[in-house]
């Protein structure tokens, strides 16, 4: 008798603890975006916990400078978490050659994404894919429409409309023209020159050409933004040589400054700080009518790691990441970081939404530097940066700037030898 | 006859800051001159001996860089040489002026700034020079200077005088205080015999007090030049890895910062970085010898 209530007893707990593993699968995701802690908690963990019963996250995020170095000692450790955020390009890459994220092409929820979305977390060819595309950033002018309204301006779509619109504001001069400095350099590359850049090489056309070695930095499409960008220097603020990115968004936000070139991250924040209403246009197109080419930048992906212990669950979330839903609690959580995935999703924000809705007018593409192009010595972002800076400083012609950036990439890329 | 006794106190006592001084400082030294000698090839480390440094020196892309770095980072040493120094001992002798009142107060107030973060240090003065916000431009705009200003940190030409003034500014206090007390201990006896012989005043300075600080003068000239050398702080807190504009505030530093732990999409290259760390120990290296046995041997000292 008593043998067979311990028996019993114990048959009971083997199966509670049978079952209670079967409950807990527990997937770790490791993230860069300690911002985004409570966007996590609060929304993206539960409504996947409730759709998907026996699976668990846990988002254990670090600090963005020590991201890169934390993650890669993990996986080597074998103690990372079994869902990874990617950064784009050759840094995940990287992780992807080494073993550490699993290829995820026979995941039918990749289908959800175009090939720009997926360009960033793809080998070279194009072969392999091994994250999923979560949110891009879009480049365009963020304007305060109270200003234009006093001015009596109309949002410029032509280059020629956008010049004569900042003539107009420096003539009456109580409003700067343009809020962005040269003293942090990035500004002028990647609000400046990969923003209006596309229009010129035609976006993903262009971009490709020159990874295919077929057009040069030199030519004329990859030369001219640079010449449009002196011009601006003329309605850049005083002193612009020596004013930071912060100084900019303080000054568009304070009112002080009439335009603003803009990354979609900027809208949470020149959301709660400017007091009055603004709106967004995308990069003038040379001549109206032309076809309009946007920055969408790819920005965050999630990847699985190959050595997780729960693949399938991993999948599962990687497939519920892919889906509408997430694109919607995402994209409205983060205004500003927009959902890559092709179904439509309702944004709330006015400001993203005017952002978003290029896509459907402009051929989307990311930054001309980003993909293998800057994977040498020297590092062709790096110098675009210092390019970009320069060109509207004018220090240096834009024919000297495509001269010396061709030079450099020519210097270690095959295909541009 | 006694056997000496080893004297194990000696070696007891010796023990911590040995052990801790090389695990530290001698084997990270020596472990970043090893791993100069290699590069990465194919995810695995490879012996390439002096390649590396070929590349630093040789490679136009690479050279070029480096000539720069030097060249700021000379530039950077000869203003502290012609101004901070000069400036210091200037400050220390009027505050060993006998007669000043406040001397303590000026003398703390000049000696704080060197106690600050340069992260603080940087700040503050990008915000005073700011075009947008600064105190500079309004404070010249006030005595009728306006056209004076410009955004001194954001053009090449300006940018690196202007920080390593900032750092002068800094650590105006280190050769001052150095002077000072080597101005204190200088015997009221010689000045007086010199009084009697009728040195007095700038020429007492000149004849009397500058010849017996001019061993102090050597020791802050090579704390300069080290402490000149191996600077990085300023120039990223202030002006960021890039050491915008266009590299025109890039030193060794910086360079070394950015080849070693990478930048933006740049990765990092460790190997490289280290030939550039002991590019820049060997420099360091051979300034302090130049000194030591160059210069201070010859230095003739006054039995006081």
């Amino acid at each position: 008798m008593k043998k067979t209530v311990m028996m019993a007893a114990l048959a009971g707990t083997a199966l509670v603890a049978t079952s209670a593993l079967a409950e807990d699968v527990t997937l770790t995701v490791e993230s860069w975006r300690n911002d985004d802690l409570t966007l996590w908690q609060d929304k993206i963990i539960p409504a996947f916990e409730a759709a998907n019963p026996g699976i668990k996250i846990k988002f254990t995020p670090s600090a963005p400078t020590e991201y890169n170095a934390v993650l890669n000692s993990k996986l080597d450790a074998g103690s990372a978490g079994d869902l990874i955020t990617c950064r784009p390009f050759d840094a995940s890459l990287a992780l992807f050659e080494a073993g550490h994220l699993a290829d995820l092409d026979d995941m039918e929820a990749m289908g959800n994404f175009s090939d720009v979305a997926k360009s960033a977390w793809q080998t070279d060819d194009g072969a392999a894919s091994f994250c999923v595309p979560m949110a891009s950033v879009i480049h365009g002018f963020i304007y305060n429409k109270d200003a234009f309204a006093e001015l009596g301006l109309e949002v410029p779509t032509t280059e020629d409309e956008f010049f004569a619109a900042l003539e107009k504001i420096k003539e009456d001069g109580t409003y700067i023209p343009m809020a962005m400095g040269t003293n942090d350099q990035w500004e002028a590359a990647t609000m400046g020159y990969n923003n209006i850049g596309p229009n010129y090489w035609r976006g993903e056309e262009g971009r490709k050409a020159l990874i295919a070695g077929e057009q040069k930095l030199t030519d004329e499409q990859w030369v001219a933004p640079y010449a449009t960008l002196a011009k601006w220097a003329d309605y850049l603020g005083d002193g612009y040589e020596a004013q930071t990115y912060p100084d900019s968004q303080n000054l568009f936000t304070l009112g002080r400054a009439a335009i603003y070139p803009a990354g979609s991250w900027e809208i949470s924040g020149f959301n709660t700080q400017a007091d009055f209403e603004m709106g967004a246009f995308k990069a003038p197109v040379k001549a109206a009518g032309d076809t309009c080419y946007i920055s969408d930048h790819t920005d965050i992906g999630i990847g699985m790691n190959a050595a997780t212990a729960h693949p399938e669950a991993a999948k599962a979330f990687l497939t519920w990441v892919a889906s509408p839903e997430f694109a919607s609690i995402f994209g409205n959580a983060l205004p500003g970081f927009f959902p890559l995935s092709n179904a439509p999703v309702e944004l709330e924000d006015p400001l993203a939404k005017e952002f978003v809705s290029w896509r459907g007018e402009c051929e989307s593409t990311i930054r001309s530097t980003y993909q293998i192009l800057s994977r040498g010595t020297p590092n062709l972002e790096n110098e675009t940066w210092g390019a970009s800076a320069a060109a509207i400083k004018g220090t240096e012609t834009p024919e000297a700037l495509g001269e010396k950036l061709q030079s450099g990439l020519a210097s270690w890329y095959e295909p541009q030898q | 006859m006694q056997k000496p006794r080893i004297r194990w106190h000696i070696a007891v006592f010796l023990a911590p800051a040995v052990l801790i001084y090389t695990s530290v400082m001698i084997f990270p030294l020596f472990n970043t001159l090893r791993l100069a000698l290699f590069q990465e090839v194919d995810q695995a480390r490879v012996y390439v001996g002096l390649e590396n440094f070929r590349t630093l020196f040789f490679d136009p892309i690479w050279s070029k860089q480096f000539w720069n770095a030097l060249g700021n980072n000379f530039w950077f040493f000869l203003i502290h040489m012609l101004v901070q120094n000069p400036i210091g001992v200037v400050l220390a002798a009027l505050l060993s002026h006998p007669r000043l009142r406040f001397a303590a107060l000026y003398r703390s107030a000049i000696f704080i700034p060197t106690i600050l973060s340069f992260v603080i240090v940087g700040f503050a003065w990008k915000l005073i020079l700011s075009p947008i916000w600064g105190i500079a431009p309004s404070m010249l705009d006030a005595v009728g200077l306006k056209a004076l200003f410009a955004p001194w940190l954001g053009k090449e030409e300006y940018a690196l005088t202007t920080l390593a003034l900032i750092s002068v500014w800094q650590f105006v206090g280190i050769p001052m205080m150095l002077i000072y007390a080597a101005l204190l201990s200088i015997p009221e006896e010689i000045l007086e015999a010199g009084e009697i012989d009728g040195v007095t005043g700038a020429a007492a300075f000149w004849k009397i007090k500058l010849p017996l600080i001019l061993p102090s003068i050597g020791i802050i000239s090579i704390l300069t030049f080290v402490g000149n050398f191996n600077a990085f702080d300023l120039i990223y807190a202030s002006q960021g890895a890039l050491a915008g504009p266009d590299f025109s505030t890039d030193i060794l530093g910086t360079f070394m910062y950015r080849t070693f732990f990478g930048f933006q999409l740049q990765l990092g290259d460790p190997h490289m970085g280290s030939a550039i760390a002991g590019a820049m120990f060997a420099i360091i290296l051979l300034g302090v010898c130049l000194y030591l046995f160059g210069i201070q041997t010859r230095m003739r000292r006054y039995q006081l």
